[in-house]
């Protein structure tokens, strides 16, 4: 197992390399600059600027310089922020991103495979209509609407929380609600379908022959086997969640890194948008390996290759 | 005369048990029993055809403006209400569920055909095949959307068909991964092993057997991804590729509505239910799916 988890990290060296030079190519071919919004810059600042971020040397040149730096650990300085570094700006809003991850996800899992598990125990009764019902509200109800409606409820009709912000511990409760229904819904609907296929198999059969109670079965060895989709969607899952929800961040004014990127993107801060995919696909490499290693824990017939 | 008689009968059964009901046959059989699936079938096709005929039948059209009557409640005139230019809901959202129900349900089967094969040769073959198919997966997933939105529209425009590209690029990401999952836990199993056993070839065994057995999940993740598929939408016309204004999807008439929901709740409430509608009805006819195609259910 050591070896194959050596074998991929040592993968992610190429991979993370081929994401790093695709994304600032994307970048650069995009129209619009840094300073474009900047409507003072007269030639002679507008021709510093260039000289001290590097734009006068030629594109390959600032690939490079980027790259030599990036090796470092230095992801440069923000095109949007002055002197702000990619590194500061990512510490600062990471922190915060990953916190309401945690949360969404606890919320998510708790609820998910909770009624997952309900709704596959008697399929197609009326327990399993509403747990599946239940779970499907998460999905037919887009954040952009359950957001700005749990505020409407708990923050300006009952006056129970605040509107938005995330200073207090009870700020967290909103956002976390409001992104961890969706993915509450996929885990819900996942866990029902493979503890479906599960519970059909001979094994579970001779189980119960054996007189193993209902519980035992579930946990001891329907769950190990059900829960193959959802641990195959929690990987890029969690990844996408550590590194900020831009929908959700924007309702409620969270200073999180969802938003820093998306908006990144849009003001061509060409080094912050290299920072955060290179940070986010840090994770993706990571939580997929962890996937995979989890994988062959849970089933028993694979093996490291 | 009787000995004839039984040869022909034993051969008929031997005939019958040879080419026995395949798996499709079986599946569509037990979908039928499915009162749920069937009911929310009849839905799906009631709401698809309201929204690509019914307009034809319709005096108003999606862009007719009445700025003077502004935003009225549902009324006898205006069944589901107006809007703040005074377009006529009901008939905005007839016009909208055609974009939206295009494109959830073919981005979808792009996205699924991609992935499902995708993710089936890569947890099949294995070894390094699998390796290199998987890291492209994480490059792809780590690439900056936004930006590749930006990027198809400066090279080709805002074309409607981008829409189906841009979802497409994204969507078959974590399919292929369910996909690959499942493989690797069928492949170890019996039958795969007798089907190698028998020399049968590699595509035929993927598609013959790996493929219908990974079958559940996949029909599972399909009905997740059409909800997803609807609200990029939105997102993405919200950058300026997809629908543009006058015309609508009922995402944007959500996301419209929510941006109001306070002073005109029906413009959030009516195209947020069509929209509940429907995913409901599919995720019910996805279970049904799901337990017609179970190779292991009992057979009645």
């Amino acid at each position: 197992m050591l070896g194959f988890i050596a074998r991929r990290l040592l993968q992610m060296v190429p991979v993370l390399f081929i994401i790093a030079t695709i994304t600032f190519f994307m970048i650069r071919v995009a129209p619009g600059g840094p300073f474009d919004t900047e409507r003072n810059t007269t030639p002679e600042i507008q021709k510093s600027l260039d000289r001290y971020y590097g734009f006068n040397l030629p594109i390959y040149r600032q690939y490079l310089r980027w790259l030599g730096n990036a090796l470092h650990g230095d992801l440069g300085p923000s095109y949007r922020y002055a002197n702000r570094t990619v590194n500061e700006l990512i510490a600062e809003s990471f922190p915060i991103s990953a916190e309401l991850a945690f949360w969404s996800l606890l919320i998510a899992l708790a609820l998910g495979l909770t009624a997952g598990i309900i709704a596959s125990l008697r399929p197609n009764s009326a327990t399993d209509y509403i747990a599946s019902s239940f779970a499907m509200l998460g999905i037919s109800v887009p954040n952009f609407v359950l957001g700005p409606l749990l505020v409407l409820i708990f923050a300006l009709k009952l006056n129970w929380l605040h509107v938005s912000g995330w200073e207090n511990p009870i700020d967290r409760i909103l956002p976390s609600l409001t992104l961890g229904a969706l993915y509450a819904a996929y885990i819900a609907r996942l866990t029902r379908g493979g503890m479906l296929e599960i519970l059909s198999q001979d094994f579970i059969r001779t189980a119960r022959a054996k007189g193993a109670s209902n519980l035992r079965v579930i946990l001891k060895h329907a769950l190990r086997g059900g829960l193959l989709p959802v641990v195959n969607y929690l990987g890029p899952t969690a990844a996408a969640l550590v590194t900020g929800s831009f929908a959700v961040e924007t309702i409620f004014q969270i200073p999180g890194l969802g938003r820093n990127f998306v908006n990144a993107a849009f003001n061509r801060d060409y080094t912050m948008v290299l920072g955060a995919v290179l940070f986010y696909a840090g994770f993706i490499v990571l939580f997929n390996l962890i996937v995979d290693v989890v994988l062959v824990w849970m089933d028993p017939k694979q093996k490291f290759e | 005369m009787n000995a004839v008689g039984e040869t022909t009968g034993t051969e008929q059964a031997l005939e019958q048990a040879e080419r026995g009901t395949s798996l499709w046959r079986d599946a569509w059989q037990r979908l039928g029993k499915n009162k749920m699936a069937v009911i929310s079938a009849i839905i799906l096709i009631l709401i698809a055809l309201a929204s690509f005929i019914g307009p034809f039948f319709l005096k108003q059209s999606y862009e007719t403006q009445n700025l003077q009557l502004g935003a009225v409640s549902p009324a006898a005139r205006h069944w589901l209400g107006t809007d703040t230019l005074g377009r006529d809901l009901f008939v905005r959202i007839l016009y909208g569920g055609r974009v939206s129900m295009s494109v959830g349900f073919c981005a979808t089967a792009v996205a699924l055909t991609i992935g499902v094969f995708y993710g089936a040769i890569s947890g099949f073959f294995g070894g390094k095949i699998d390796i290199l198919m998987m890291r492209i997966v994480d490059i792809i997933f780590a690439l900056p959307f936004t930006v590749f939105v930006i990027l198809l529209m400066v090279f080709f425009g805002r074309k409607f068909v981008l829409l189906f590209v841009a979802i497409g690029a994204v969507q078959w990401l974590t399919t292929a991964r369910i996909v690959r999952g499942q493989v690797l836990s069928l492949r170890r199993q019996e039958f795969i092993e007798a089907a190698e056993a028998l020399g049968l070839s590699k595509p035929r065994i993927i598609i013959r057997h790996m493929i219908p057995n990974a079958l559940g999940p996949i029909v599972v993740y399909a009905t997740l991804t059409v909800p997803a598929v609807m609200l990029l939408e939105a997102f993405l016309s919200f950058l300026g590729l997809g629908v543009q204004p006058p015309m609508s999807s009922w995402g944007v008439l959500i996301k419209e509505g929510a941006e109001v929901m306070e002073e005109f709740p029906w413009l959030l409430i009516f195209p947020g239910l069509v929209l509940a509608v429907t995913l409901f009805s599919l995720n019910f006819l996805g279970d049904g799916l799901r337990d017609a195609l179970d190779p292991r259910a009992s057979k009645e």
